[in-house]
């Protein structure tokens, strides 16, 4: 039996310390009309040996193409060290570190994570983690309605240049609760957010702005100036950032005259590998004057018995476990490892090593726009400066061309046309530290194929 | 103040900021400095952020330092209730970790994830075989989100139908926390009924609830009581007849594996823990995975993405196939990588070993409460079977010691065992809530057995002794008031 210890005479004495003759006893207050048929859709045991010949086949057939693809993942290099780390069962197997004497690995990991974000966002406080960035946004929506007490009407300013699927999850998440998103256009030249455009709200109630920074085309935005309507307006600011960004980019904290509420976004870049979609971590920071409205785990330090400094969960009676309906999310299991994997890349790479990473993958997606315009049939779709992703435009649709270069071993990029209509035939493309002059290359000759 | 017990004080280990000399770095990390900085001046970051600059031996040797403070799995017991700490199988982590896994985008075109995908129908699969339900997502990134998509789903349903009158969730008081947290979320009223002295749910006061602004009801069972819900056939009647629908917490489905099915027994959706019942690790909190399974009524309204197959080919469903769906909870497609992890672990159990789950996590329990029952301690429900878990109470000991079952609890870590669950369920006193799971050999439950009668043999000779504890941890009893009075959540230089 896979993963049971027990012996035939450890079952005997127990069924007779228990004063039952069988296991089957054990069930008796299940009424009998209940009880399921086997369970024959499951298939038979495999062994760890089959079961990994298994994976590494089917992990094969993934294969492992050259990655172009950004959109809200990012490929970064991970000192192995980070994952050596993070895989120690002492992390690995750990619980919710709710009993904080046993836990004090866990928890000051926590608090140094906090002081990491909180430091690269320019804030006063940070969570331990929310699940990924787009329900780290969902969130942040609704603790700006329940922390900006001058607004009743719980709208929320939501540029269409923020990731599509970000919006669509936070509409899934936010709705529910009767918050209402007005779409903020885009300029089709620069593909910078129209700042101009909230002038339409002028002497309305808004509850928040949301400013993505870059967006998703990767293009840069005005964002002091938003931040700034936002608080002439009454409105919170609510920052989404790629973490790996801010290294070089002004931090959330001071975003126009008075920086922004709240700051969230995905940690994945942080370490994290981008294992099909998850699992990554949202992180959250904002003011201290809003701690009490952040949803999630935080950790403070305090004193022991004897004195001497340690960790705790605190804030407490803000989470379901005790406030239960009241609570400001119903989260309670987070991103924890995840948290733990980026604290320790945090630690290593230090921000000379992230101020490379983020240069260097600047300088690779700049390239790699020069070396796609050569194509016939390629264009960079704005004008407004690029983090590390740009939106190509081209000359059919994007989805038979990606397929081409699959078959090529490139992944090319995003079909961003089914979200952007507008657009055309959209690609968005990404080169971080990871890829090399050759590998530009490699993507042009293969993309000029497929065009040809 | 108890004194300590002479056990040595361990060394504190530093914060990775004390660690820290200005441009000390990890060059082997690193990509050459670029040349140019095209960022507008505006846009510039003026200061750099205070991360720690140390060499990759010191951050290894500290996070590792720091891995050697924690209880887990690996080291220790966790008869934690309502949480399933099982072991975390090895192979499982390896193989979900194979480097194509790791290295594949989640927009990767289809054609390069043919072997993650049918990784994931599969499982879908074989979760709809243990649910006994119609469809599966496995979207949601936690229990909570799980919850989440169900109550949206049922929100959903009565929405389609023009039925917008039911905004009431019915939750019973014995409910974990995340229940209620959910139907607020999702802009539902939240009623509570009581359980009965036996654990069951009251039959009356649900009547009495029931009618035309029912939703639904939120069911945990086996309850949080440690109990089988008896009643379940006539509370599914009544709620159903009322045009409610009813929401299987899967949170305890380990006690059930094999045995009874949420979709037999009527459920119209269920949420499951992956990183509990399919011991996927809990990491120090998360990740998690909340996959969600429906029956007949609930399936256009399934989170996206799905991953659905035509043919041989694996592809994922998405607005187009199921355009009624509550829609995306994810920027991608959920914790894919605890997902591969459930799927090895469900493969590897196979067909027998599932429904071995639930007999020998049923068997551990109820040895465990028998053998305190001879010890002479109280059980919460004396006349029940225990499940795959159990309430004991320490109201005798609060009331005549002065000890709590926290004290019990924190004694407990200096014997090398995880606290069981504290003061969940509310609404018994001074309970502690034991699940061992099926992966505890019997030597393993007998020690826990034998140090909580010697905890308790202490708390008659010397309570002031158990006040104190634990004294061999890394940090004594902390001062949980002083870290919400005086916040100190970030490390800040000596001025």
């Amino acid at each position: 039996m896979a993963f049971i210890p027990h012996t035939s005479d450890d079952v005997r004495e127990m069924l007779d310390a228990i004063g039952v003759g069988s296991i089957e006893d054990l069930f008796d207050e299940i009424p009998a009309a209940l009880r399921c048929k086997p369970l024959d859709g499951i298939p038979p045991a495999a062994s760890e040996m089959q079961i990994g010949r298994l994976m590494s086949e089917r992990a094969a057939l993934d294969g492992r193409p050259l990655n172009f693809i950004g959109a809200g993942a990012y490929e970064h290099h991970i000192p192995a060290a980070v994952w050596a780390i993070t895989t120690r069962g002492e992390i690995y197997t750990a619980y919710t570190p709710y009993q904080a004497e046993a836990s004090q690995g866990t928890l000051q990991t926590i608090y140094e994570f906090q002081t990491m974000m909180a430091t690269l966002t320019g804030m006063n406080v940070s969570n331990a983690s929310l699940y990924d960035g787009a329900s780290a946004l969902a969130e942040a929506c609704l603790m700006a309605v329940r922390a900006n007490r001058r607004s009743k009407s719980s709208r929320i300013l939501m540029p269409r240049a923020v990731n599509p699927t970000w919006r669509k999850c936070v509409h899934a998440i936010a709705d529910n609760q009767g918050l209402v998103f007005e779409e903020v256009p885009f300029d089709p030249a620069s593909g910078q957010t129209v700042i101009d455009a909230l002038a339409a709200y002028e002497g309305q109630d808004i509850t928040a702005v949301v400013m993505q920074q870059p967006n998703f085309f990767g293009v840069l935005e005005d964002v002091d100036r938003a931040t700034d309507w936002a608080h002439a307006h009454s409105a919170l600011a609510i920052a989404a950032v790629n973490p790996t960004s801010l290294a070089l980019l002004k931090p959330p904290g001071e975003w126009g005259e008075h920086g922004v509420d709240i700051a969230v976004g995905d940690g994945q870049p942080f370490g994290v590998p981008l294992s099909s979609g998850g699992p990554y971590f949202g992180f959250m920071t904002t003011r201290m004057e809003h701690v009490r409205q952040m949803p999630g785990r935080i950790v403070g330090r305090t004193l022991d018995l004897d004195g001497r400094p340690g960790y705790t969960l605190t804030l407490q009676a803000r989470e379901q476990h005790i406030r239960r309906g009241k609570a400001t999310s119903n989260i309670c299991t987070n991103q924890g490892l995840l948290m733990t994997a980026a604290t320790i890349y945090l630690a290593i790479v230090g921000a000379e090593g992230l101020e490379r990473v983020a240069a260097a993958s600047m300088e690779r997606t700049a390239g790699l726009v020069a070396a796609l315009e050569t194509v016939p049939g390629v264009k960079a779709a704005f004008s407004g400066t690029r983090f590390h992703e740009a939106l190509l435009r081209l000359d059919r649709p994007v989805g038979p061309v990606l397929e081409a270069l699959a078959r090529r071993g490139i992944a090319g990029g995003y079909d961003a046309s089914r979200d952007y209509p507008e657009l055309g035939h959209a690609l968005l493309v990404c080169a971080t530290e990871t890829k090399t002059g050759a590998d530009l290359e490699a993507f042009a000759t293969a993309l000029r194929a497929v065009l040809a | 103040m108890h004194a300590s017990t002479g056990a040595p004080a361990a060394p504190r280990e530093p914060t990775i900021f004390e660690l820290s000399r200005p441009g000390r770095r990890a060059e082997a990390q690193m990509p050459p400095r670029p040349t140019s900085n095209a960022v507008p001046e505006s846009l510039r970051r003026r200061r750099r952020p205070m991360l720690p600059e140390v060499s990759e031996l010191q951050a290894v040797r500290h996070y590792t330092r720091l891995s050697q403070l924690n209880f887990s799995i690996d080291t220790h017991f966790y008869p934690l209730g309502s949480c399933t700490m099982k072991y975390n199988p090895r192979g499982c982590n390896q193989y979900a970790m194979l480097p194509e896994f790791l290295a594949r985008h989640p927009l990767a075109p289809e054609s390069q994830g043919q072997g993650f995908l049918a990784c994931m129908y599969e499982l879908q699969e074989m979760l709809k075989e243990v649910t006994g339900m119609r469809g599966v997502s496995l979207t949601p990134m936690a229990g909570a989100q799980g919850e989440f998509a169900g109550v949206a789903m049922i929100r959903a349903y009565h929405h389609a139908r023009g039925d917008h009158a039911r905004n009431e969730i019915i939750v019973p008081e014995a409910a974990h926390g995340t229940n209620p947290a959910t139907a607020t979320m999702c802009g539902m009223k939240v009623i509570e009924i009581p359980v009965n002295a036996d654990g069951d749910c009251d039959i009356e006061a649900l009547r009495k609830v029931v009618g035309p602004r029912t939703a639904g009801i939120m069911l945990t069972n086996p309850s949080t009581l440690g109990v089988f819900e008896r009643g379940i056939a006539h509370l599914r009647a009544l709620v159903h007849d009322a045009g409610g629908l009813l929401y299987y917490d899967g949170a305890n489905l380990n006690a059930i594996l094999g045995k009874v099915r949420p979709g037999d027994m009527g459920f119209d959706v269920i949420h499951m823990n992956l990183h509990k019942t399919f011991s996927t690790p809990h990491g120090g909190g998360g990740p998690g995975a909340g996959a969600v399974g429906v029956g007949e009524r609930l399936l256009p309204y399934l989170p996206i993405p799905v991953v659905g197959r035509d043919g041989e080919r694996y592809r994922y469903l998405d607005e187009r196939d199921l355009p009624a769906s509550i829609g995306r909870l994810s920027g991608f497609m959920g914790n894919a990588g605890v997902l591969l992890r459930a799927y090895i672990y469900m493969r590897m159990v196979g067909r027998e070993g599932m429904q071995r789950i639930g007999e020998f996590a049923t068997l551990n329990a109820n040895y465990l409460l028998a053998r305190f029952k001879q010890e002479g301690f109280d059980p919460a429900y004396p006349h029940r079977r225990a499940t795959h878990e159990f309430i004991l109470t320490m109201k005798h000991a609060a009331r005549d010691l002065g000890t709590t079952a926290m004290d019990f609890a924190k004694r407990l870590l200096d014997f090398g065992y995880h606290a069981p669950t504290t003061y969940f369920p509310l609404l018994v006193p001074e309970c502690l809530l034991i699940e061992p799971t099926e992966t505890e050999a019997k030597e393993a439950l007998d020690g826990f057995v034998e140090a909580m009668v010697a905890i308790r043999k202490e708390a008659t000779e010397d309570p002031a002794r158990l006040k104190g504890a634990p004294y061999t941890l890394p940090v004594r009893r902390l001062d949980d008031v002083r870290a919400a009075k005086n916040l100190d959540l970030t490390w800040k230089p000596l001025a």
